[in-house]
């Protein structure tokens, strides 16, 4: 009977899966609370403002990570189709995606550093920039950690409900950073 | 018991399946999953944390009350904190700072949260464990290493941090400002990046469990308002923490960095130039504040929760006024979002949005009195058994008055100037919240005792505890408020040293001493607690005769809670003294075919197959009376 209640803690899968969609609602709550926070700072003096113009690496790296939810999204169809091959060819696909979106946000913040806009800066505005990106690229991180986990994880024989939660989890992460992402450059865009 | 494969993932599993899991000492009592344990461990826990800030709070008052005499035992305790025996003025603020901290966020929000979500959620609801008990489990222990962190910063060299526990910069921002904002600081910062990492780990996971694994039967609209008010918690934790994770975030930036989003234009020691422009330290006070605000409520909402559960069950009476109960608490957790600004009266805010959150706090004392009236219309004549329990219920609804009447003092703007920092405010947030909070977490230790070590507590130290506890709360902080009008500041180290505040030095001696008293009566609990849990009375199933699921569980713990099937849930939790029924409770399991005679057209909102038996018994009844 013990065995009996430990396989239905094991296989409660949907409510993990909801687990991750309060995450991913923390998450927010955590940009939403940076992005006022430039709001109130650049509210607080005329002379507090982006003031420059946003590297056009973020142009490059928005369409990356666009492509990189497409073929996340024909992964979880794949997974869904029962076709193991194909699903980690496009979870392969999108973790060399995400890498990439990774380098070329680092290639904005060395174009950045090479204009004089530093980091540790008089006018917060700009470092500010650093720190959605900065933030922005560890969650990137930390959805290619689960990418390359669900990855990993089909390779080996495992069942196909489990395969398909970890498919799912994240897809929905990396949906989200995704999102995330489009949501950060559209404000600084804004607030050029 | 083949009645548990109702689950029909039946799918094959290879390699994950070990097999049962053998009982250790490790994964029993330390690294357990079991949401029953990890209770008790932040109950625990919580409880150590509670005297050890109890014990700080006797530290500073001794030197509120005693600013000019020394005390060699000081000294042999503290050492360099305390040179010649009389404390040392940066440590009298590291003191504060860590009281508060520890107070506010490891004793009644993790203390009390984590023990009575994690006990209550799924024994109420009728779920065998949590949706994550891995994570679950994660969360207390990244909640002790917290734990760990902020004490270490006792043994450093220079004291923990000093800058109080709202940790405004430039104090916090600048590592050279005073001795507190160095190393301690540091550690306070890290502490509490794993403290929310547990919060948030905590809480998503029981929104999840809540939302998803209720037993059969049981509809939000039949959930006990203790499960309500966790709930709501949870999900103002899961909302304002991260907020306050930004905050820190670009407070780390500042010190470590060199970026300026807090500083600007500071001298340090009257030459030493910073090179920090343009920062707005007001910009952290509207980032902590947004949690800050939020975090108050987590702290009460719990414990309001918990009492309207002692209360119903002790008047033997419907909890009254159920469903304004729910909204109010709902009002309760969207109002908090947006009143932040009564904390910044005094920023220089536009008086125009000064003005709005004067009206949006003001709003906010609505739900909150709706509460207040409900729990007194609960005891009004209901059968009323004095538990301890029940004692520390009543204690926090008259903590949570007399604290609150102030919050609305407070939350005018044009008062508020007057009264900002001074010790009407530290009498305010103690009554509303720390005392409030804390009498309702003792009753639900007293309460749910029984299902947490199934054994009784002794009932007469109870009695000494909570009036010791009750008198002693009122004799310390009432008089705070008297000082606050006459504008006597928080957070300062001696008062005898300004001219028009020498006079109350009687008053703060007398404070001192009744805080000792208070003090002292906690050895009346923790004796109680102790002795129970090894020696007490065994206790019986359903102690209290209540109607929540809990009390349908085996008085020993088992793993998954129920041996059987999970029961299937009929009723709302509050059938207490139902006219016609046969006892003056009626458990949640019974359905209600077998309660005919108490049974109210009421009872069948949406069931009309219901209504209708109903109305046929009822016909029945009346025509053999007739007969007769
Ligand atoms: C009736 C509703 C309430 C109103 C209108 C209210 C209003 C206020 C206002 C305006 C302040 C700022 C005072 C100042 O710093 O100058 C304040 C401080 C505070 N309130 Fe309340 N309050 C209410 C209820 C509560 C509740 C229920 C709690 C907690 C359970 C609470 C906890 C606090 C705390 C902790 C502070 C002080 C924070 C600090 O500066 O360290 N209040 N309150
Ligand atoms: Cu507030």
């Amino acid at each position: 009977m013990m065995a009996q209640i430990q396989k239905e803690d094991r296989y409660n899968l949907a409510p993990k899966k909801f687990n991750m969609w309060i995450f991913i609602f923390t998450s927010f709550m955590f940009f939403a609370a940076l992005t006022s926070g430039f709001i109130v700072y650049v509210g607080g003096s005329k002379a507090h403002g982006i003031n420059i113009k946003l590297p056009d690496a973020f142009m490059y790296s928005t369409g990356v990570i666009l492509l990189s939810s497409i073929t996340m999204f024909l992964a979880s169809n794949a997974a869904k189709a029962l076709d193991r091959g194909k699903q980690q060819f496009y979870l392969m696909a999108t973790i060399f995606l995400g890498v990439a979106f990774f380098i070329i946000q680092l290639s904005a913040w060395s174009y950045m550093i090479k204009n004089g806009v530093y980091f540790s800066n008089p006018n917060a505005s700009q470092s500010f920039i650093y720190v959605f990106t900065g933030m922005h690229l560890l969650h990137i991180f930390a959805g290619l950690l689960l990418l390359a986990n669900t990855l990993w994880r089909s390779t080996r024989s495992i069942e196909q409900v489990k395969n398909l939660y970890s498919v799912q989890m994240s897809s929905i992460f990396w949906h989200f950073v995704d999102i995330i992402w489009i949501y950060l450059y559209v404000f600084l865009l804004l607030n050029q | 018991m083949s009645t548990l494969t109702v689950h029909d993932h039946v799918v094959s599993h290879h390699e994950e399946d070990h097999g049962h899991h053998k009982a250790t000492f490790l994964n029993t009592y330390v690294f357990s999953m079991d949401h029953k344990m990890i209770a008790k461990q932040f109950l625990i826990t919580g409880i150590a944390m509670a005297f050890i800030a109890m014990m700080l709070s006797i530290l500073f008052r001794i030197q509120l009350a005693y600013p000019d005499k020394a005390f060699p035992l000081m000294e042999t305790l503290l050492g360099r904190f305390a040179p010649g025996g009389r404390l040392d003025s940066n440590f009298y603020l590291a003191l504060v700072t860590i009281h508060g901290t520890i107070m506010v966020f490891f004793v009644l929000t993790a203390g009390l949260s984590g023990t009575f979500a994690n006990l209550l959620i799924p024994l109420q609801l009728g779920v065998r464990d949590m949706a994550s008990p891995f994570m679950n489990m994660l969360s207390y222990w990244f909640f002790f290493i917290a734990c760990g962190i902020m004490l270490s910063s006792f043994f450093i060299q220079k004291g923990p941090a000093s800058g109080g526990w709202t940790i405004y910069p430039p104090l916090s921002a600048l590592p050279k400002a005073m001795p507190g904002s160095g190393l301690g600081m540091t550690l306070w910062l890290i502490s509490m990046i794993f403290f929310i990492a547990s919060q948030l780990m905590a809480g998503i996971n029981y929104v999840s469990t809540i939302l998803n694994m209720r037993t059969k039967g049981m509809d939000l609209w039949k959930m006990p308002l203790s499960v309500w008010a966790l709930f709501l918690t949870a999900v103002l934790g899961v909302l304002s923490f991260p907020v306050l994770v930004a905050g820190v975030v670009l407070l780390v930036f500042d010190r470590s960095f060199g970026t300026s989003f807090y500083l600007s234009e500071i001298v340090l020691n009257s030459s030493q130039v910073q090179p920090f422009e343009g920062g707005s330290p007001i910009l952290f006070q509207h980032l902590f504040w947004f949690l800050g605000h939020p975090e108050v409520y987590i702290v009460i909402m719990p414990a309001m929760g918990i009492s309207s559960e002692v209360m119903s069950v002790n008047s033997r009476k419907p909890i009254f006024g159920y469903h304004a109960m729910v909204y109010s608490l709902i009002g309760i957790t969207v109002l908090s979002f947006i009143v932040w600004g009564h904390h910044m009266f005094v920023t220089g805010m536009n008086p125009f949005l000064g003005g709005v959150f004067m009206i949006t706090t003001l709003i906010i004392a609505v739900p909150s009195a709706v509460k207040t009236f409900n729990w007194l219309a609960t005891l009004w004549r209901g059968n009323i058994r004095f538990t301890s329990a029940m004692l520390f219920a009543i204690g926090m609804v008259s903590f949570f008055i007399s604290g609150g009447l102030t919050g609305i003092f407070l939350g005018n703007a044009a008062l508020d100037i007057n009264l900002h920092d001074t010790y009407f405010v530290v009498a305010h947030f103690h009554l509303v919240m720390g005392s409030a909070a804390i009498f309702g977490m003792l009753a639900g230790v007293y309460h749910w005792f029984p299902k947490m070590f199934g054994r009784m507590m002794n009932e007469r130290l109870g009695y000494l505890h909570f009036w010791l506890t009750f008198i002693g709360a009122y004799l310390v902080f009432f008089p705070m408020h008297f000082m606050g009008l006459d504008g006597v500041p928080r957070r300062y180290y001696a008062f005898t040293e300004f001219e028009s505040m020498k006079q109350w030095l009687s008053v703060n001696t007398f404070i001192t001493w009744a805080a000792i008293m208070s003090a002292l009566a906690q050895l009346a609990f923790l004796f109680n607690f102790v002795h129970s849990i090894f020696w007490g009375k065994k206790a019986p199933q359903n102690p209290w005769n209540a109607n929540t699921l809990e009390w349908t569980t085996p008085v020993e713990h088992i793993h998954g809670n129920w041996p059987g099937e999970i029961p299937t849930v009929y009723r709302w939790p509050y059938d207490y003294s139902k006219p016609g029924a046969e006892h003056d409770f009626i458990p949640q399991t019974t359905p209600l075919s077998e309660t005919m005679s108490s049974n109210l057209p009421h009872d069948f909102e949406d069931n009309p197959i219901g209504l209708e038996e109903h109305s046929k018994w009822t016909s029945t009844q009346k025509s053999n009376e007739e007969v007769k």
